[in-house]
C-alpha cells in the first residue's frame, strides 16, 4: 500500500512537475522563433528584393507581399550589376584578401601568443596588457596617420634578379593585408586557450628533446582548434567586411574589394534592387561558408567563450 | 646557450630591418616628394563617376580625344564611387598622393583651395559662357569649373494638383509661400497621404543643405553673413531664419511633411503615396517616364526674398602638388570644348554649364522651347552658390545638425542661436580661414 501510495505520488509530482515544463517549452519556441525571424527576415527580403524593379520594391513594402516573390519578377537587376560593377574581381579580391589574412593571422597571432604563454620573457605580463590595450582605440581614429604611415613603408620589389626598394604601400593588395595581421584580441585568445593547455605536456616534449617551434607545432597547436577556428572567423569577418581602409588607401578599381562596390550604386536615383542583388551575391558565399561549417563555427565560439 | 642563439638571431633581425628602412629611406620611390599624379607627361585623372557607367563613358571619351589630339601629353583615368570620394581624396592629400586632374563638388571648393589641394587655374577665355554657378571661385581666383549644373524642383501630378484646385507654378509665376501653404493644406485635407509632401528629409551629408538653405534665404536668412564669411550672428539666427525654422517643424507637426521620408521619393511619388516630391533636375527624367505628361515641374517658391535654389554641381580642378600642371591645364582646356562639356552634360542628364547657342544644339532640350528648359531657367534665375568659404564643410555639417534637431522638436531660436556660436567658434579657430 505504502509502495503504492508512493508510485503514485510520484507519477503525480512528475506529472505535475510536467505541466509548467510544456508552457514553458513552448514560451521558449517561440522566442526562438521570433528570434531566428529577426534575423532570417533581412536576409529573405535582401533576396526576395534582388528580384523585383524599384517601384515594386516600395510598393510591397508596407506588406507580407515584400517577403515573397510575387509580381514582376526577374533577373533583370543581376544582369544590370555585371554591367556595372566588376564584381567577379572584387569577389576575388576580397576572397584572395581575407584568405590571405586569416592564414598569416592565425600563425603570427599564435607564435605570439604561444611567446608569451609559454616562453620565459621578462615583464610579459605588462606586454600582454599592453598588446589588449590597444583594443580600446578605434580603428577609424588611427585610420589618417595609418595612411600617412603605410605610404611611408618600404617594400623590396623582385624583378627577375633586380632588386630594388621603393617606398610607399598605397594601391597595393599589401596595404589591405598586411596592417590587419597582427591583432591583439587574436593574440589574447590563443594566450587564454595556452594557458589552459597544462604545462607537463611541454616539458613531457622537451624531455624528448623537442624544441620551441616543435613544441608549438607538435603541441599546442594541435590542441588548440577551437580558439584557431574562432581566431579564423573573427580574422575573416572583418577582413570581408573591409571598408573604410579600402577607400582611403585604393585608387584601381582592380585592386578594390567587394564592400566598396556596394557603393557604386548610391548615385542621386539610388537602384535599390541592383544594391539588394550585389548584397546577395557578396554575402552568398559567406552564408555557404557559415552553413557548411555551421558546427565547427559553435563548436568553438561555445569552448573559447566567445560571444557576440 | 640557445638563448644566445636567440639573441644572436634578434639582434640579426633588426639589423637587417633597420638597414632595409634606411635604403628605402634614401631610395626614390614612384614619386619625387611634393609632387604627384604625373609621371613625366602622364597624369592621372580622378573622378566620382565609378557605378554611374553613362558619365564615366562621356568623361572617358574627352580623355580618349584628348589622348588622341597630340602626342605630347596623357590622361589617364582612375573612377571612385561617388558616396566615399571625398574620404578618398582626403587620405591620398595626407599621403602626398593626389592625382593632377580631379572633379570636386562646388561647395567643397574654396575649403580644398585653402587646404592647397587644388591650384588656380587660367583658363582664359575657355570659360567665358559658363553658367556663373559651374565656376568655383574663392579669393577671386577660378579653382574650377563644372561641365554641368543641376536645379532644385519640386514634381506632382498635374492630375492631383486639378482635383484639389491648385495652380500650377511657372518660373515667371511662382508660387508664394502662401500660396504654397494653402496647397499643402489643401492636400492634406484631402485625406489621401499620411504626409503629402516629401521634402527628402531621409536624405543624408549634404543634401540637408543643399535643399533647405535655398527656402531659409528665400525667407531672407542665411548660413553665413556673406561680407567678410566670419559670422553667421543674424543670418543664421535672426527672425527670418527663426521664422523658417518655425515653419519646417510645423510641417511636421501638422502632418504635412514625415520627420524621416522614405528612402526612395520618385518611388513613393510614383506610388502615390506622396503628392509632391521636393528634389532635382535629376528626377525628371525617371519621373517623366512613369508620369508621362501628367507630371508637372514646381519652380522653388518664393517665401519673400525670392525664389531660390542650390547653385553648383561637380567641377574640375589641378592639385597644387600636381607634377605636370601644363598637360593638366592643356586638358582642362580641351575638355571645356562645348562638344565635350555639353557630352557630359547629356550622360547625366543635366544642365549644361555652357550655355552658348553650339552648346544649347548639341542638347535642344534645355533650349528654349524643349521640355527641360524650366530647370536651365531655374539655374540662371534662382541659383544661389553655397558659401564660397573655406568654413562651409563645417557650416553644412553644423547646419545640418541643427535643421534636424529642430525637425525633432528642438526650439528653433535656441537651436539655431548654437549653431551661429559653434560656426563662428570654427571660423575663429581657423584664424578667419585666411
Amino acid at each position: 500500500m505504502a509502495t503504492t501510495t508512493t508510485t503514485s505520488a510520484r507519477a503525480q509530482s512528475t506529472a505535475v512537475g510536467k505541466r509548467p515544463r510544456a508552457p514553458r517549452h513552448f514560451l521558449a519556441t517561440v522566442a526562438k522563433t521570433v528570434l531566428a525571424l529577426v534575423f532570417v527576415l533581412p536576409i529573405i527580403f535582401m533576396f526576395i528584393s534582388s528580384l523585383k524593379p524599384d517601384s515594386q520594391i516600395f510598393a510591397d513594402l508596407g506588406s507580407l507581399k515584400a517577403f515573397l516573390p510575387v509580381g514582376h519578377i526577374s533577373f533583370a537587376n543581376y544582369t544590370d550589376v555585371f554591367s556595372r560593377v566588376p564584381i567577379l574581381q572584387f569577389l576575388m579580391n576580397s576572397v584572395g584578401i581575407s584568405a590571405v589574412t586569416v592564414i598569416l593571422g592565425l600563425l603570427v597571432n599564435s607564435l605570439a601568443a604561444f611567446a608569451l604563454s609559454r616562453m620565459r620573457i621578462r615583464g610579459k605580463r605588462i606586454i600582454l596588457t599592453l598588446i589588449i590595450a590597444t583594443l580600446i582605440v578605434p580603428f577609424e581614429t588611427l585610420a589618417l596617420p595609418l595612411v600617412w604611415w603605410v605610404n611611408q613603408l618600404p617594400w623590396l620589389q623582385i624583378n627577375g634578379f633586380d632588386l630594388t626598394f621603393t617606398h610607399g604601400w598605397l594601391d597595393t593588395y599589401r596595404v589591405q593585408i598586411i596592417p590587419f595581421i597582427a591583432n591583439a584580441f587574436s593574440v589574447y585568445l590563443f594566450h587564454q586557450y595556452f594557458d589552459s593547455i597544462p604545462k607537463e605536456l611541454d616539458e613531457a616534449a622537451r624531455m624528448d628533446g623537442a624544441g620551441w617551434f616543435t613544441i608549438y607545432r607538435k603541441i599546442l597547436m594541435p590542441l588548440s582548434g577551437p580558439a584557431i577556428a574562432t581566431v579564423a572567423i573573427l580574422t575573416f569577418l572583418p577582413a570581408w567586411n573591409s571598408y573604410l581602409w579600402p577607400i582611403m588607401v585604393i585608387q584601381s578599381e582592380n585592386l578594390r574589394p567587394v564592400m566598396v562596390g556596394v557603393e557604386y550604386f548610391y548615385q542621386l536615383n539610388v537602384a535599390w534592387g541592383q544594391i539588394m542583388a550585389y548584397t546577395s551575391m557578396i554575402t552568398l558565399p559567406i552564408l555557404v561558408l557559415f552553413i557548411a561549417f555551421q558546427r565547427s563555427f559553435v563548436n568553438s565560439i561555445a569552448s573559447t567563450g566567445v560571444k557576440g | 646557450m640557445k638563448s644566445h642563439k636567440v639573441r644572436q638571431l634578434t639582434a640579426a633581425s633588426i639589423a637587417v630591418l633597420v638597414a632595409g628602412l634606411s635604403l628605402a629611406g634614401c631610395s626614390s620611390g614612384p614619386t619625387s616628394a611634393g609632387s604627384s599624379g604625373a609621371s613625366g607627361n602622364t597624369i592621372t585623372l580622378w573622378t566620382h563617376n565609378a557605378g554611374n557607367p553613362a558619365e564615366l563613358a562621356a568623361d572617358q571619351k574627352i580623355v580618349t580625344a584628348f589622348n588622341a589630339s597630340q602626342s605630347k601629353y596623357k590622361v589617364n583615368v582612375q573612377a571612385f564611387p561617388q558616396a566615399s570620394y571625398n574620404q578618398s581624396v582626403v587620405a591620398a592629400a595626407a599621403a602626398g598622393k593626389l592625382p593632377c586632374v580631379l572633379d570636386i563638388d562646388g561647395p567643397t571648393v574654396p575649403d580644398w583651395a585653402w587646404a592647397k589641394y587644388l591650384a588656380p587655374l587660367d583658363l582664359g577665355s575657355s570659360i567665358a559662357n559658363q553658367l556663373p554657378s559651374t565656376v568655383g571661385k574663392w579669393n577671386n581666383k577660378v579653382y574650377a569649373v563644372g561641365y554641368y549644373d543641376v536645379a532644385l524642383a519640386m514634381f506632382a501630378r498635374k492630375s492631383v494638383l486639378k482635383d484639389a484646385d491648385i495652380r500650377i507654378p511657372t518660373v515667371t509665376n511662382p508660387w508664394t509661400g502662401t500660396e504654397f501653404n494653402a496647397a499643402l493644406a489643401a492636400l492634406k485635407k484631402t485625406g489621401k497621404w499620411a504626409a503629402p509632401l516629401d521634402l527628402g528629409t531621409s536624405g543624408t551629408g549634404e543634401w540637408w543643405t543643399y535643399a533647405y538653405s535655398p527656402m531659409l534665404q528665400s525667407f531672407g536668412g542665411d548660413l553665413i553673413n556673406r561680407t567678410d564669411y566670419q559670422s553667421a550672428d543674424g543670418a543664421l539666427n535672426g527672425p527670418a531664419a527663426v521664422n523658417w525654422a518655425t515653419w519646417m517643424r510645423g510641417l511636421v507637426t501638422q502632418g504635412i511633411i514625415a520627420q524621416k521620408s522614405g528612402a526612395d521619393a520618385n518611388a513613393d511619388l510614383i506610388n502615390n503615396k506622396t503628392a509632391i516630391e521636393y528634389s532635382g533636375s535629376w528626377a525628371a527624367a525617371p519621373l517623366s517616364k512613369a508620369l508621362g505628361s501628367d507630371l508637372a515641374v514646381i519652380p522653388a517658391v518664393n517665401f519673400g526674398a525670392g525664389p531660390k535654389i542650390g547653385g553648383g554641381s561637380w567641377e574640375w580642378g589641378m592639385t597644387n602638388s600636381c607634377g605636370n600642371k601644363a598637360a593638366a591645364t592643356a586638358y582642362l582646356k580641351f575638355s571645356l570644348q562645348p562638344q565635350y562639356q555639353t557630352g557630359v552634360a547629356v550622360a547625366a542628364g543635366t544642365i549644361p554649364a555652357d550655355q552658348s547657342p553650339a552648346s544649347l544644339k548639341l542638347d535642344p532640350s534645355y533650349a528654349p522651347g524643349g521640355t527641360n528648359e524650366i530647370f536651365a531657367q531655374m539655374s540662371s534665375k534662382f541659383a544661389e552658390l553655397r558659401p564660397p568659404t573655406p568654413a562651409y564643410p563645417f557650416i553644412s555639417t553644423t547646419f545640418t545638425t541643427a535643421a534636424q534637431n529642430i525637425l525633432a522638436g528642438a526650439d528653433p531660436k535656441s537651436t539655431l542661436d548654437q549653431a551661429v556660436q559653434s560656426i563662428n567658434a570654427n571660423i575663429k579657430t581657423n584664424n578667419g580661414y585666411k
